[in-house]
């Protein structure tokens, strides 16, 4: 009975997921993006006046770095400093 | 005729179509591979190629297709007689419909999922992309105009939907708050939000709203379209998890229940059907029953629409190639049964042949209003819901799908302009597409008689539009099998029928605007009778020389003269 409703209740969420999930983790990412860009503005030559805040937050971005650099179509890092391939 | 054996014999055909037609197709003309490795698989992201049970995308792919259209097509088309309505959709589901829609899944899946608008680029040509977007903009901006004056003339002909339909709207957004803000379970949530809905409906059934002759000195059917094309920008401009996702998903579970209250009271009630086979009385000004039937009836015998859903989404999503037989032609059965059970409720929920005359007195008469008032007076019979309340729940059920299309057409527009601003060169904001594309679409509800007379004149023109995608659709499959040097009589006799009925339609009402001299409208046939001719010219184009050259099995690409096409080792077309 538990397994019947759980399944039930799994099977309800992906219906109601599903069809928005593609919009709703682009724009995820798209803000992802734009926070990139600002935690890595110093490392791309762009002053950022925030910057001894945000170079903390950087390896916690390390592992997006790559994903992050060949979507955009660049097969090298653009960063000097932080290399990752 | 009695309308349980209506039910039975169609059902029985549209699932022979399933359980042998659609097999013979899996096997010998697409040859689906359980071992092909599918786009959700391959390129798996977890954000659009997601690897999913088959039941589950079939439950999208059927609500994502399934709306008001093949309700208000056969409703409409019921005035010739049940018969040619009846045979039209379930020859049409088995062999045009099921064909296409499981095509258009197969083709996106061998194309790493990418959407027909890419396809028609790759195998209709440089031009073909630009064409598609052509179709497809005509297409929404159809649909919207089409079904804002379906909404508006339920909302006039059945007060009682007025209360729970814009109520569902505030329904809908608080089940997605419950659910993103407040984490509520879904079941719960799912159980909540369905009971509000038949709540508004039961308020609504002791509560009609007539609205008087004059609101803000409108008539009641123009301040009708100006509300609903306010609500429709405004809900495509929202984030979708406000309102449209919750939205979609209470559609989804009240398309479940309607489909079951509707076949049940059939089945118990099993009304005569009163109708003629044949209408040979048809009232004084319905055009001719060949070719309008094929356009009037679009969604539930083949809709280009859903070759759109099954390329942009569907396929990236399909665990194995083989469950495209399920989802892609179960779909298009799904849809099929939806407009049986409209044919039903238009022909048989009527005591006597004189009602229902009376109801069908001129073409584009009765239509959704008929499929209301048989489909109440059936469910009355068969389940005892008192007929005004089976009215509104049918009324609320039509509107709901109309109105989620509309809402999602108007915001899938808004890209297809900012695309086209794109081509152009120009960069074209949100709120300004969103203008551009409700100014067009009101233009065009109101040249057909917004305000209540003209009635459905951009109905047959919608489902031209609709039979011109599929056209498009079907030749990319051609184009695909015979790259692959197999026989692809199956869809090349559909796909002729389909664009020469279209064509037949364009220039049949090409008379009637003329002589109605509606200019606006006559134009916007021009254009799709253009666009027509363009798909003809192009898919034959890309048909002969897909015939003569050499073609990569694997990949599809051509080869070089002199080259083998075999070179990887299997010979065998994968």
């Amino acid at each position: 009975m538990a397994g019947t409703l759980s399944a039930l209740s799994a099977g309800l969420r992906e219906f109601y997921e599903a069809p928005y999930r593609r919009t709703l983790s682009r724009a995820r990412r798209d803000e992802d993006d734009l926070f990139t860009i600002v935690v890595l503005a110093e490392a791309l030559g762009v002053p950022n006046p925030a910057t001894y805040y945000t170079v903390e937050l950087l390896p916690l971005l390390a592992d997006r770095v790559h994903e992050w650099h060949t979507r955009l179509g660049m097969d090298r890092s653009p960063l000097e400093g932080v290399s990752c391939c | 005729m009695n309308s349980l054996v209506l039910m039975v014999v169609g059902l029985a055909m549209v699932l022979a179509g399933y359980f042998l037609y659609s097999k013979f197709l899996a096997r010998h003309i697409y040859r689906l591979d359980e071992n092909f490795r599918t786009p959700s698989h391959e390129m798996r992201d977890g954000v659009d190629y997601v690897p999913t049970n088959k039941f589950v995308l079939w439950g999208h792919h059927f609500t994502s297709v399934a709306g008001a259209a093949p309700i208000v097509g056969p409703a409409v088309a019921v005035i010739w007689g049940w018969l040619p309505a009846f045979l039209w959709v379930t020859l049409g589901t088995v062999f045009f419909a099921g064909m296409h829609d499981l095509g258009a899944l197969w083709a996106s899946v061998r194309n790493k999922g990418r959407s027909m608008g890419m396809l028609s680029g790759r195998y209709i040509g440089s031009r073909g992309r630009a064409l598609f977007l052509v179709v497809i903009f005509l297409l929404l901006l159809m649909v919207i105009a089409a079904f804002a004056t379906v909404i508006k003339n339920l909302l006039i002909s059945t007060p009682t939907s007025v209360i729970p339909v814009w109520g569902a709207i505030a329904v809908a957004a608080i089940i997605g708050q419950m659910i993103y803000r407040w984490k509520i379970n879904l079941p719960v949530t799912t159980l909540i939000g369905v009971t509000a809905l038949y709540g508004l409906i039961l308020l609504g059934d002791r509560f009609p709203v007539v609205l008087p002759d004059s609101v803000l000195g409108m008539s009641p059917a123009t301040f009708w379209i100006v509300a609903l094309f306010l609500y429709a920008g405004i809900a495509s401009l929202l984030p979708v998890w406000v309102l449209l996702q919750p939205r979609d998903y209470i559609n989804g579970v009240q398309l479940f229940i309607g489909l079951g209250i509707l076949y049940l009271s059939v089945l118990l009630a099993s009304p005569a059907v009163v109708a003629p086979a044949v209408n040979q009385n048809v009232p004084e000004g319905t055009p001719s029953m060949v070719p309008l039937l094929f356009v009037t009836i679009a969604c539930g015998a083949i809709s280009g629409f859903h070759g759109m859903v099954a390329s942009g989404t569907s396929a990236k999503q399909l665990d194995k190639e083989t469950d495209a037989r399920f989802v892609g032609y179960f779909g298009a059965v799904g849809e099929g049964l939806l407009a049986l059970g409209a044919i039903i409720a238009a022909t048989a929920g009527f005591r006597t042949l004189a009602d229902w005359e009376a109801v069908y007195s001129a073409f584009n008469e009765g239509g959704v209003s008929a499929f209301i008032d048989g489909g109440a007076s059936i469910v009355n019979t068969g389940l005892g819901i008192p007929v005004s309340l089976s009215a509104t729940i049918l009324a609320t059920m039509a509107v709901l799908f109309a109105a989620t299309t509309m809402d999602t057409g108007v915001r899938l527009q808004r890209f297809v302009v900012q695309e086209a601003g794109e081509v152009m060169g120009v960069t074209v904001r949100k709120g300004l597409a969103t203008i551009v594309v409700l100014v067009v679409a009101v233009g065009l509800t109101f040249s057909a008689g917004g305000d209540g007379a003209g009635g459905l004149l951009i109905w047959p023109l919608f489902g031209t539009t609709n039979q011109l995608l599929a056209s498009l659709t079907l030749s990319i499959v051609a184009v695909m099998l015979l790259r692959r040097k197999r026989n692809p009589v199956v869809v090349l006799v559909p796909l002729v029928f389909v664009l020469a009925m279209s064509v037949y339609a364009l220039i049949v009402q090409l008379g009637t605007f003329y002589a109605d001299q509606n200019w606006f409208l006559l134009g916007l046939d021009v254009v799709i009778l253009v666009a027509s001719a363009w798909v003809a010219v192009e898919a034959t184009a890309a048909m002969v020389a897909a015939r003569r050259g050499e073609f990569d099995p694997e990949t599809d690409e051509p080869v070089a003269a002199g080259q083998s096409a075999g070179t990887t080792a299997t010979t065998r077309d994968s």
